[in-house]
């Protein structure tokens, strides 16, 4: 699985950062991009889901690997 | 549709699209049925109410309409307009220094660099700091109760923690808490139908921080207070007047609201077993269940200024008149949220607004979310078994910032 947070739509809720942490690293103003490629580690598919479920500016989605 | 006992003029409300009271004491106690009809019937309502305003109750148009910025402005967020003598007040200091509070009453391109100069405060790597300080409080006010089997949970806890949290930020005296409170209640809260209390609390507010602004001139600390002394935003200082208002702004922004949901949240699970018993067996679901508290009992509606002719599901909007940033609603859309209006302690899909959406997202987010994360933990390892005392002692605040000012519990099984 692969995930990409759209820097145009991120507007730094944390909201991913504050569910997964092991998936996302946010900067000093909130703004969020996935960590490792957006390469989601086998067994973590379901948090990653869970973030791009709870983002309000809809702004992580599930990319082609 | 509700019992009104006290509306403005004290005349009840018959028609909700046409004629809705943010202050009708039924809609503050339960408004998720309006919101419902509303939705279907007229998804933007209006009213001529404390000074006139437009009400959306649908996530997508309150989406839409946060990004529509400036055209529906943030210079004017409260619900209720200012009395004319605040009024005048408010016009010549803008005259003056050209902004209130920064970045919450700016708009676009004055809001972003301001925005930027206070969220490195509320970082998720800054509040990670002020955890251990949080603990400490609640800590300290858990002791308090120890060998009591009734307490308030609103009063002597949920209120208890944001005033000293942000007080130890600002580098300001946390045994003002009170004080604190008080303040922002008189200018949030009390204050919306009584403007000379508005205005009192903002003079006091204000005069508060020209003091400390005073002080951390001879004397220079680490703390924001002192940073934002030091800051610059394009090229400039800041003026004494804008860092007086950021001030003012974080230190009310943090405490009604982060105080309304910590309480909500104790109300929740004190009247709700089967959520508490869970939560107690399974602590790890805490992250996922406090954003469900944020999503159900939203405590914040903020205000915009509508600055050109928008017209929406047949609503025409012209300049001058007030829009409702009706988050709450939003979040008990059924276009969006499964079964809107049942507390579900592990939704999944969960894009709550309660922090708002867009540029004017909240700055405190990660703060308030670690204060009742915090907050709760520890409530639940002392408390596990706690319950309502009775329903007839619960007392919920309302306007734009909602929540229970009185949970009386019962602390033990």
């Amino acid at each position: 699985m692969r995930i990409r947070v759209n820097p145009n739509l991120c507007q730094g809720h944390n909201r991913c950062f504050s569910l997964a942490p092991e998936l996302f690293e946010v900067d000093e103003f909130g703004l969020a991009t996935a960590l490792n490629d957006g390469r989601v580690p086998a067994g973590m598919e379901e948090k990653a889901q869970l973030c791009i479920d709870n983002c309000p500016e809809f702004a992580i989605s599930e990319i082609e690997d | 549709m509700t019992d009104t006992s006290k509306n403005e003029n004290g005349c009840p409300v018959h028609d909700w699209a046409t004629d809705y009271d943010v202050m009708d004491e039924g809609y503050t106690r339960n408004p998720a049925p309006i919101w419902a009809e509303l939705r279907q019937k007229c998804p933007v309502a209006h009213t001529t109410r404390w000074g006139g305003s437009w009400m959306p109750t649908r996530y997508a148009d309150i989406q839409e309409m946060a990004n529509m910025v400036p055209t529906l402005s943030s210079r004017a967020i409260s619900v209720i307009p200012p009395d004319p003598v605040l009024r005048e007040e408010l016009i010549a200091e803008l005259k003056a220094y050209g902004t209130e509070s920064p970045p919450i009453t700016s708009d676009p391109p004055e809001h972003s660099p301001y925005k930027r100069l206070i969220l490195p405060f509320f970082s998720p790597r800054a509040v990670a700091g002020y955890a251990a300080m949080t603990e400490e409080i609640c800590r300290g006010l858990l002791d308090e109760l120890k060998d009591r089997d009734t307490a308030d949970a609103a009063v002597e806890y949920a209120q208890q923690i944001p005033p000293r949290v942000i007080a130890y930020i600002l580098g300001i005296d946390m045994g003002r808490a009170a004080e604190f409170t008080q303040w922002t209640q008189e200018l949030l809260e009390l204050g919306q139908t009584d403007p000379e209390l508005r205005r009192a609390a903002r003079t006091k507010i204000r005069t508060f921080f020209f003091d400390q602004i005073e002080h951390r001139k001879q004397n220079p600390g680490h703390d924001v207070i002192s940073l934002l002394l030091d800051a610059e935003v394009e090229g400039r200082r800041l003026s004494d007047h804008t860092v007086a208002g950021i001030c003012n702004l974080l230190l009310v922004a943090g405490i009604d609201t982060t105080w309304s949901s910590i309480g909500s949240a104790l109300y929740h699970f004190a009247t709700h077993p089967e959520d508490r018993k869970r939560l107690v067996a399974e602590p790890d679901l805490l992250p996922v269940a406090v954003e469900e508290v944020l999503r159900y009992y939203s405590p914040v509606t903020m205000a915009r200024k509508v600055t050109a002719e928008v017209c929406m599901h047949g609503a025409e909007m012209k300049p001058g008149d007030k829009l409702l940033m009706t988050f709450p609603a939003a979040n008990r859309d059924p276009e969006v949220f499964e079964r809107p209006d049942e507390f579900v302690i592990d939704r999944q899909q969960n894009r709550h607004i309660a922090f708002g959406t867009g540029i004017h997202r909240c700055a405190g987010s990660n703060l308030a979310r670690m204060e009742l994360l915090v907050g709760l933990r520890l409530w639940f390892e002392r408390f596990p078994d706690f319950s309502l005392a009775g329903e007839e002692g619960v007392t919920w605040a309302g306007g734009q910032v909602r929540g229970p000012r009185n949970v009386p519990v019962r602390l033990s099984a």
